[in-house]
């Protein structure tokens, strides 16, 4: 009987990798995507409990002890979470993932260390390649959790001679893992290896600014499922190689996405921050004059319109105020107005972050409506409605060759018979650069917060 | 190289391929949840964190291994549950609350 233990585990590893596939494939349409989770949550609780059977495990008592911690630690946050909070959630079980492969690494390497046999090339290898990913995506996730949570500043942090610094602990890491392959007993030499991905981590999403966050969460989440598979080599287990491989995928897929998005490479919003360079948007300062209107000219032109196009961005996120976009919605549709939602693949601060802001406020998806699909459709708009989106309906995008922003595809609610933009100021977007949209004639503003603005729309246009 | 080195990094390889053509051309909408719900199988590590500390060689071995179980299970069921109840919101149709 127990001879054929190693078998079954083995087959019951291969049915949970078939699991996440199935579930990954699912969770790409809507109707499915639930199911989809289920079946990889599934997936995963065979491979737990096959691994538990697996003859190297001594001990059980502390490991299961572990399991009950964690689950419950997990199923407390996942419950608790606002939705607004989602991209912070999202940066720090990221983070949890990778201090997990990397722990895992270092375990490995205290194990090995205390017996009598020499480190083998190969599992010191992917050791410190589990080290360098895991840790990189640990504190990384970590800097992008403070700076989405607030509890640091959310643009980009630069101080001097920052490349040069990179570029030396990178260095460091290279020659202490040189150093490692040819003396592996070496403690040490080992830790400060840890400590330098560690730092790198830190200092690898310090400079980057909070726009470019939905690039940095996609690719933490991608290097998460690499660390993953990283400490598959470490403990030779195919399960964490091809679970980590397929996130790995994943991720990187969602990054070449919003990089496509924001028309720039990764190597851009990695390495050259946005909105420092001093960049003097547009025209420069002319006197132009922006045309501010109250939320009862508003309400009055939302609701004598056919359709209204309504394009949130972080703003609206910010403020909270996918309920009362809702609320107004309603509202205009119940006059008559063909009401439908414009989604930037960038807007906030993941990606999809809008989709599930409006999902929450019970808007059904169908009414929300890509780039490509709703852009045809501005020039038969009556109104279009932007709340807190700035950079993604930048003209400036599509006719200014020296904008930082240009090429960058964006919602052209410019086109559409008249715009509407509630803002809390005239400040300028993430990228630093004016927008002309504001200035247009058939532009109207409205300044203050998201929430107050689109709640007094609400009751005006109940009035009319 | 070893042997059970190359091929694991054929499996690597190959579900990495896997991966991208199961993911690609996910719709907007879902990105956050797909996100999510990989995040939470990224926690796989947890498998590994067992069979570390489940060895049971070396104290602070143990000791590491089952602060990562930890770590990777919260990752694990805090990205299954958010996924779900995130996907709970996705409705084609209006619902009355």
């Amino acid at each position: 009987m127990s001879e054929f233990l190693p078998t079954g585990i083995q087959l019951t590893y291969l049915v949970a990798a078939s699991l996440f596939i199935v579930g990954l494939k699912k969770l790409g349409s809507p109707a499915s995507a639930r199911q989809g989770n289920f079946l990889a949550a599934v997936g995963m609780l065979l491979a737990v409990v096959a691994t538990l059977l697996d003859r190297q495990v001594l001990s059980y008592e502390m490991i299961l002890v572990g399991l009950a911690v964690g689950s419950l630690i997990g199923a407390i946050a996942a419950q608790k979470v606002a939705m607004t909070a989602m991209p912070q959630m999202v940066g720090l079980l990221n983070g949890l993932g990778g201090a997990a492969s990397a722990l895992v690494a270092v375990a490995e390497f205290w194990r090995l260390m205390g017996t009598s046999q020499a480190i083998p090339l190969d599992a010191n290898i992917s050791m410190l390649l589990d080290v360098f990913i895991g840790g990189v995506t640990f504190t990384g996730s970590m800097i992008a959790f403070a700076k989405l949570q607030g509890l640091i500043s959310g643009s980009p942090v630069t101080f001097p001679l920052q490349q040069p610094i990179n570029a030396l602990l990178l260095v460091g890491f290279v020659v202490g893992s040189g150093y490692l392959l040819v003396a592996p007993e070496n403690l040490p030499i080992f830790l400060a290896v840890v400590g330098v991905s560690l730092l790198l981590g830190v200092l690898f999403v310090l400079p980057i600014g909070g726009g470019d966050m939905p690039v940095v969460i996609s690719l933490l989440n991608s290097l998460s499922g690499l660390a993953a598979s990283a400490a598959g080599f470490v403990v030779m287990n195919n399960m964490l190689i091809i679970a980590g491989a397929l996130v790995g995928a994943s991720g990187l897929i969602l990054t070449q996405i919003m990089c496509k998005a924001m028309n720039r490479s990764l190597v851009s919003v990695l390495f050259g921050s946005f909105g420092k360079a001093g960049v003097s948007g547009g025209g420069g300062t002319e006197d132009k004059t922006v045309h501010s209107i109250d939320p009862e000219e508003g309400a009055m032109m939302l609701g004598y319109a056919r359709s209204v196009v309504i394009v949130p961005g972080y703003g609206m996120a910010v403020a909270q105020a996918q309920h009362s976009v809702r609320e107004l919605a309603d509202q205009l549709e119940k006059m008559g107005v063909d009401v439908k939602y414009a989604i930037h693949p960038v807007a906030g601060r993941m990606p999809g972050h809008m989709n599930v802001l409006l999902a929450e406020a019970n808007v059904p998806y169908p009414q929300l409506h890509d780039m490509e699909d709703i852009n045809p459709q501005f020039e038969q708009t009556d109104v279009a409605l932007v709340i807190g989106a700035n950079d993604v309906v930048n003209p400036a995008a599509r006719s200014d060759a020296a904008s930082p922003i240009y090429g960058m595809p964006i919602l052209e609610v410019d086109r559409a018979k008249h715009t509407i933009v509630i803002k809390r100021g005239m400040s300028t977007g993430f990228a630093g650069v004016d927008n002309d949209l504001f200035y247009k004639d058939k532009t109207m503003m409205l300044f203050g917060s998201a929430k107050d603005v689109v709640g007094k729309l609400v009751s005006e246009v109940k009035q009319l | 190289m070893t042997e059970a080195l190359i091929a694991a990094l054929f499996v690597f390889v190959l579900a990495s391929f896997a991966g991208f053509e199961v993911i690609n051309k996910v719709p907007p909408t879902l990105h956050t949840p797909l996100m999510s719900g990989a995040n939470a199988i990224s926690g796989i590590a947890v498998i590994g964190a067992i069979l570390v500390s489940g060895a049971n060689e070396g104290q602070v071995s143990v000791i590491l291994g089952l602060i990562a179980v930890v770590l990777a299970t919260i990752n694990v069921v805090g990205g299954f549950l958010v996924t779900d109840r995130m996907l709970q919101m996705f409705k084609k149709k209006e619902v009355k609350a």
